[in-house]
Parts: C-alpha cells; structure tokens; sequence
C-alpha cells in the first residue's frame, strides 16, 4: 500500500511542473470551487451582509425598535443630530484616550514578554497558557471581574493601596469622574497584553539566526541587535498588528460594558458603549449613524497610518 | 543562539516574567477566593487574602435563586452546536481557498475579513426584525443560526493556514488512487489536521458561549438564556450580589480556561498564521 501511494505521490508531483498555472481551469473545477463554498456565503450573507446593509441604510431613517411601522427617510437628520450633542466630542476624546493609552501600554508590556519568552525554557509552555488565558475569558465577564476588584468598600485593589500605604483611605475608583477611565483602561491592559505577547514572540522568532550571529560578530551590543535589527525585520508585522488592534480595541465596548456601563456621568462612554446605549433606547437611526461615524474614522485612520509608515520607509 | 546569557539579562527577564504572571493570575485567584468565601465574609473590611472558612454556599445560592443550570446547558448546547456546524463548513470554505487559485479570492477573503470589523451593534435591529418573520425571535436554535454565521468568517482563515501546511501530495494521491476530491479531503485530510480542525472549534465554542449582545437581543425567555444574559441579568440589578456573582464566573471562565488550555499552542499557531496572511 505505502509503495504504490509513494509512486503515485511522485507520479503527482511531476504532473504540477509548472507551479502558477498548476491545475487545469475545467468547468468541473469551478463548480467544485462554488460548492465548497457556498455553505460558507449562505449562512454570511442571510445572517452578517443583509442585516448589515439593512443597519447600514436605517442610519439614513428614523428608525425606533417601538414604532417599525413608519420609518421615514430622513436624510442625514441622524447624523446633525449626534453631532449636536453636547456628549458627541466628549465620547470621542474618551474613545481616544481609551485606545491611545490601552494600545501604548499593551504593546510595550507584550514586546517586553515576547523578548522574555523568545528564548526557550522549562515550563515555557505552561507559562504561556498561564499568560494566555484571560483570552478566553468574554471581555463583559472581565469587566465585571475588574469592577469587583476596583469596588471601593471592599475592593481588593483598595485594600493593596492601603495596606502599602499608599493612600490612607479608599479611593471611589469606578464612581470618580476623573478615574473610572483610568480603570476601565487597566482592565483592558490586562486583557489586551497577552494578544501582543503572542503575536511579537510569533515575529520575532521568524527572525533567522543568521542575522543575530553576523550582529554579533560586527560587534553589535543587545540594545543595538534589538534596535537595529531585530525591531526593522519584524516593523511589518509591529505595524499590521498595531492596527488591527487600533480598529479593534475602537470596536470593543464589552469590558466598558461590564464595568462602568459608560458612566459615571458618561465619563467611560466610548462610540461603542453609546451604540449600545442607542440599541436599548431602541433607536437604531442613531445607532446606525454612530456606526457609520466609527468606520469612517477607522478608514481615514487606516489610510493615514499605512501611508505614514509606508513611506517613511522609502530612502 | 550560541551565547549563554549573563546575569544582568537572564535575572531581570526572570523576574519581568514572574509579576506578569501573578498580575495574570491575580484576578482568577480573586474571583476563585470571593466565590468561596462564606455569604458573610465576603463583604468584609479588612480584605482576606485567604478566607476564614471554605463554604459552597455560593453555588448554592447560585442555582437556587436563579437557572443557572439551564444557563449552563443552553450554553453548552448552542455553543456547541455552532461550532460544530461552523467548523464544517469552515474546512469546506478553507479548503478551496488554500488548494485553488481563482479570480475571486481575493474578494472572498476580503468578505470574509470585512465581517470582523464592523460593529456588529448595526445588525441588531435588523437581524430582530428579520427573526421576529422568521418566528425565531427567542429561540435558542435562532441564535445557533446567527453564531454559525458570526464563526464562519474567522474559522474559514484560520483553518486555510492549516490547510496550507499540509502538501497537496497527499490528497493528489488519494485521488489518483481513485478517490473523489470530498473523499480524499475527508479520509486522507481530515485525518492530518486534527490538532488544526480542533483548535478551530474550541476558538468558535469559546466565542460563541461568550456572545452577549445577539443573545441579550434575541432571546428573552428566561429559562432559554444563555450565561452572558444572564449575567447581564444580574448585573442590570442595582445591588450586585457579589457572592453568587463569583461563584457564576468561576462557572463560566472554568471551562472555557479548559479548553484554551489543552489547545492553546494551536490555537496561537492558528492565530498567528490567519494574520500574517489576511
């Protein structure tokens, strides 16, 4: 059995001598092609694309959960509305800050992991799942976690603080206007951090040897093997996952959610946790509108932080 | 690496490594010592570090005073069940993507890529509306439906990595042997990337017993919900009580934390690989 399976493996590989157009283009070929697929784009378009677009135009209409039968056009009322509102500029400075600060602090806490873990250890795979597992944990579940930790009675947060001395007496973290986004942010850190971790130690150890040793042989000190070599082989995968994490920490309002619900006072609202907040009022129109606004903001983003660092890149 | 670290390296990264790790594990720690402290102690200041007494009374209370049985079960079941689904569709959509080259692909995958960054907050009045025809509002088996739907997209990128490890040879000569394509692909395939296939369903299980806002949206029976409404539930209360609270946490983390555990190195590799490619 295993002979003639060898045989005719090699028997197969001579047949796809010419790699780029490696299979004949049949009509057989593509009906397999659209059937293999199509499982995958019913349940897509029925479920994801058709309640999208349908979302995507009640931006456009006013367009409450409470009354569907009449939902006029309305132009782009939804949006003049949202923008008028005196929280508008106040959510999108806390969504600002709050993917600024929790992106700054996750990346360097996991490159300084990935640089940790690159070498090989005993354990290291225990370690790593030990590290990894807030993963599995649902961002709202993590922020319930954290506003049990960050309660101001009988937190235990508080009680390290005052124990250590470092306040006298307990700090009203998630009903202080001034800190409750500071919580919501270390929360996230936490949650965030093992995601960099991951996927630095995965560049970094695409990094060949080769280019270590002949830095080493030149001469080069740690700091500059790691600044000079090292940080320029993998920027390609630092810049990509940096910004899937800019869209995605922009979209993430479930450990917000779970915490502080937005307040207090709106203090954590972030675009995301307002989309909510529009939902259960039951006014899609201005859901819808904010969503429009987020991707908006997410595509300019994009546009501007690949063409930056792109051609920063050029000699 | 050839060169032994000196001690200035070696004794630092030890220690990094360390308060991570008990950064990470402090609040598992926290939650897992709340959930089993004593009804009275667990509002108590001073903070314990270690409780008085061991008591289960929590978990008592927990399935008592609410159905969190029945919360377990729906989980286990709707996740279950989308996952499985999602995961066999998903090999079928990542097969073709790694084994054929077509002018479409890219737009394929591009769909596919699409689907996860958009708020899914958009759909939810429509997928209400669409159910509320279907007469699959508040069904468990409708928000099976839209799990599936929400899974296939990733599931789909993940399982082509794996696809594309393993060589074409091997299914070639299945087939020259006289096995149709879906037969090669299910006996001689299937087989090899078994760490692959089960890594997938433990991502799509693992999202879909987290999933809050299509469950919050779709479903309103009690007895029907799924863990996370139901937590919403608790927490939608003014007065969180704190000991059945834990002791619901420590029930939804722990076997989630299973599963990433046994397939955490596949899952990464998964991870990994989905995006160096999309």
């Amino acid at each position: 059995m295993s002979a003639s399976t060898d045989e005719v493996a090699e028997r197969g590989r001579t047949h796809e001598a010419p790699p780029p157009r490696r299979r004949q283009f049949t009509k057989r070929t593509s009906l397999t092609i659209l059937a293999y697929l199509t499982p995958a784009f019913i349940f897509v378009i029925i479920f994801t694309y058709y309640p999208l677009v349908v979302g995507g135009q009640m931006a456009f209409r006013k367009w409450s959960l409470y009354d569907l039968t009449s939902t006029p056009f309305i132009g782009l009322e939804n949006f003049t509305t949202l923008i008028a509102n005196p929280l508008f500029s106040k959510v999108m400075l806390n969504s600002l800050v709050w993917v600024v600060a929790s992106l700054v602090v996750q990346f360097l806490i996991g490159f300084m992991l990935a640089l940790g873990l690159r070498k090989k250890f005993r354990f290291r795979g225990v370690y790593q799942a030990m590290i990894f597992y807030p993963w599995a944990v649902s961002g709202f579940l993590i922020g319930i976690l954290f506003r049990w930790m960050f309660n101001s009675e009988f937190g235990v947060f508080n009680d390290m603080l005052m124990r250590t001395g470092v306040s006298a007496k307990p700090i009203p973290w998630l009903a202080n206007p001034d800190l409750a986004l500071v919580a919501v942010i270390v929360a996230n850190v936490w949650y965030g951090v093992a995601f960099f971790a991951i996927m630095i130690l995965a560049a970094l150890q695409s990094v060949p040897h080769e280019l270590h040793e002949a830095a080493a042989i030149d001469g080069a000190g740690r700091w500059r093997t790691l600044t000079r070599v090292t940080i320029p082989t993998i920027r390609t995968t630092l810049v990509l996952t940096v910004l899937l994490r800019v869209i995605w920490i922009f979209n993430f309002p479930d450990i917000i959610y779970g915490m502080t619900g937005g307040g207090p006072g709106n203090q954590t609202q972030i675009a995301t946790t307002w989309m909510i907040q529009f939902t259960q009022q039951g006014d899609y129109g201005l859901a819808s509108a904010l969503g429009f606004i987020v991707m908006g903001v997410l595509v300019v983003f994009t546009g501007v932080y690949l063409t930056l660092l792109t051609r920063e890149r050029k000699p | 690496m050839i060169q032994k670290d000196p001690l200035w390296v070696s004794i630092p990264r030890a220690a990094g490594l360390g308060v991570w790790a008990l950064i990470s594990l402090f609040p598992l720690y926290w939650i897992l010592l709340t959930s089993f402290k004593p009804a009275n102690q667990i509002a108590e200041y001073p903070v314990r570090y270690w409780p008085r007494e061991f008591s289960f009374s929590n978990y008592t209370s927990l399935f008592q005073k609410s159905e969190f049985g029945a919360y377990l079960l729906n989980s286990l079941v709707v996740s279950a069940s989308a996952a499985f689904v999602a995961t066999t569709i998903a090999l079928l959509s990542a097969y073709v993507l790694s084994r054929f080259h077509f002018r479409s692909k890219g737009a394929v995958m591009m769909a596919f890529l699409v689907t996860q960054m958009i708020p899914a907050f958009i759909a939810l009045g429509p997928l209400y509306q669409m159910f509320t025809n279907l007469g699959l509002v508040d069904k468990r088996f409708g928000l099976v439906l839209v799990y599936i739907a929400m899974s296939i997209p990733f599931a789909s990128i993940m399982l082509r990595g794996f696809f594309d490890n393993v060589p074409d040879s091997l299914e070639e000569a299945a087939m020259v042997d006289g096995a149709s394509r879906f037969g090669a692909l299910w006996r001689v395939i299937v087989p090899v990337m078994t760490p692959g296939i089960i890594a997938t369903f433990i991502f799509n299980f693992v999202n879909s017993w987290n999933e809050l806002f299509l469950a919050v949206t779709l479903i309103n029976t009690d007895d029907r919900k799924t863990i996370p409404t139901a937590l919403n539930g608790f927490i939608s209360n003014f007065n969180i009580e704190w000991g059945p609270m834990s002791a619901a946490a420590v029930l939804t983390i722990l076997p989630t934390m299973v599963l990433f555990a046994f397939a955490s190195r596949w899952i990464v590799a998964g991870l990994t690989q989905g995006a160096t490619k999309g």
